[in-house]
């Protein structure tokens, strides 16, 4: 853990065309500050890997809204229809990828695994130009890896060292983004004195961490 | 009495005791409405919740816990949060016994399409093809016919969600379970014929000697 930054210094780690793995599920567990420092900079071009686009106004929406999206990778984007409207009009490029087989190539791709095998989507449009792997006589569908420049991480509490927790269903894709980010950026609610978060607690450890955000003011 | 209503109230007869179950967002999630809390059934949300609860009472939310859909939500005594990866694992490993879920058409095979209407409505499918190829048991609620086209078909048109046989559909009108043998007629709704039903349905149905009307929570 290098430090805290303010979400100014945060945004400026992050070039045009930066692929973004971000927490949150319709924006509940959705780093905001990070996300409205990446806004007022305007850093375009950019991939979004994400449960969702959450909605106009909220969360990864405002990245959508800002034009500064040109892929999204996600499971569901049927609540936000700008993102819906700049698919149809091939402003942005989307990839929809079951939840379950989405949060897995995460983890396979944070986890060093060459991939998963899934039954999820076998006979479906999700099948076309995958590998259909056997295994003891049952069917599976090959699933790559992902991994991502950056993974912008909402915590609950962070310690000086970088430690997270989480709370409640804010936690989703968050913990498992900290693992797939070749650089890690926690916002976190509260920071904390090392100690404060016991170690049964902590759901991500500090050496996942490359950069905090300093507290909300 | 509502045709959701009575949907909703047929489905809930479903739900076994100290059984694990996840309702879809719309018609699905107002089953709960009517599973009494004596049965000790913990509903999941994909987002991260085991054990969702009522809705909180005005002003009272806390923006850490919503459900799959974004609502808020409370947790019941003896709830667990979960990361995404641990809530379709649950899902996808055969661990959650039954899943509820909403439908655009169902087929004589039993196949469900609920995720896409090509050209038209393209949101993502989310959870539904992980929850349609791990549950233990899947139970489709829609109404009968849409804009007076029958739901229930000969082949589904629409993109499928999984090639997996559902195995119960309750609609306004009837309790149909497909099997080996295609659908099968088990019930009707109150004051419905049997004659009405196929004469609202596109697909065959396979109609025993006695079909009785639905008995609803």
């Amino acid at each position: 853990m290098k430090g805290a930054l303010d979400p100014q210094a945060a945004a400026e780690l992050i070039p045009e065309g930066a692929s973004l793995m971000i927490g949150g599920f319709m924006a509940v567990g959705t780093p905001e500050r990070l996300i409205d420092a990446i806004v007022a900079r305007g850093i375009g071009g950019l991939t979004v890997i994400a449960n969702d686009t959450a909605m106009p106004g909220k969360g990864i929406g405002k990245l959508i809204s800002a034009g500064l999206v040109r892929r999204v990778i996600a499971s569901h984007i049927g609540l936000n229809p700008e993102t819906q409207a700049k698919m149809i009009a091939g402003d942005i490029v989307c990839d929809l990828v079951p939840q379950g087989t989405l949060i897995e190539r995460i983890r396979a791709g944070g986890m060093g695994l060459g991939g998963v095998l899934t039954p999820t989507g076998l006979g479906t449009d999700v099948e076309e130009g995958k590998q259909v792997v056997e295994v003891d006589g049952r069917r599976f569908l090959l699933e790559t890896p992902l991994t991502a420049d950056f993974a912008l991480v909402g915590a609950w509490q962070a310690d000086y060292i970088g430690n997270l927790s989480y709370m409640l269903t804010a936690q989703n894709f968050n913990p498992i983004i900290a693992l797939a980010g070749r650089t890690v950026i926690a916002e976190a609610e509260s920071i904390v004195p090392v100690g404060v978060i016991p170690p049964d607690a902590v759901r991500t450890p500090g050496v996942l961490v490359d950069h905090l955000l300093i507290r909300a003011i | 009495m509502d045709a959701k209503e009575l949907i909703a109230r047929r489905v809930a007869r479903e739900v076994r005791p100290g059984s694990l179950v996840n309702l879809g967002i719309g018609l699905p999630s107002m089953v709960a409405n009517f599973v009494s809390a004596e049965l000790g059934v913990f509903f999941q949300a994909e987002n991260g919740v085991i054990g969702l609860g009522a809705r909180p009472p005005e002003g009272m939310e806390d923006h850490h816990l919503t459900d799959a859909g974004g609502g808020f939500v409370t947790a019941v005594p003896g709830a667990a949060s979960i990361d995404s990866a641990m809530s379709f694992g649950l899902i996808r490993g055969g661990h959650l016994d039954m899943t509820v879920l909403g439908g655009l058409q169902v087929d004589e095979a039993g196949h469900l399409a609920n995720w896409k209407v090509p050209g038209k409505m393209v949101p993502g499918m989310g959870g539904a093809m992980d929850l349609v190829t791990g549950a233990a048991r899947v139970v489709v609620a829609m109404q009968h016919a849409a804009k007076g086209q029958s739901k229930i078909v000969r082949r589904c048109t629409l993109p499928l969600t999984a090639v997996r046989r559902v195995d119960l559909v309750v609609t306004d009108l009837a309790v149909i379970e497909p099997g080996e043998a295609g659908l099968v007629l088990r019930e009707r709704a109150p004051g419905v014929s049997v004659e009405d039903i196929i004469a609202a349905t596109e697909a065959a149905l396979v109609v025993p000697d006695d079909v009785p009307e639905m008995i609803l929570t």
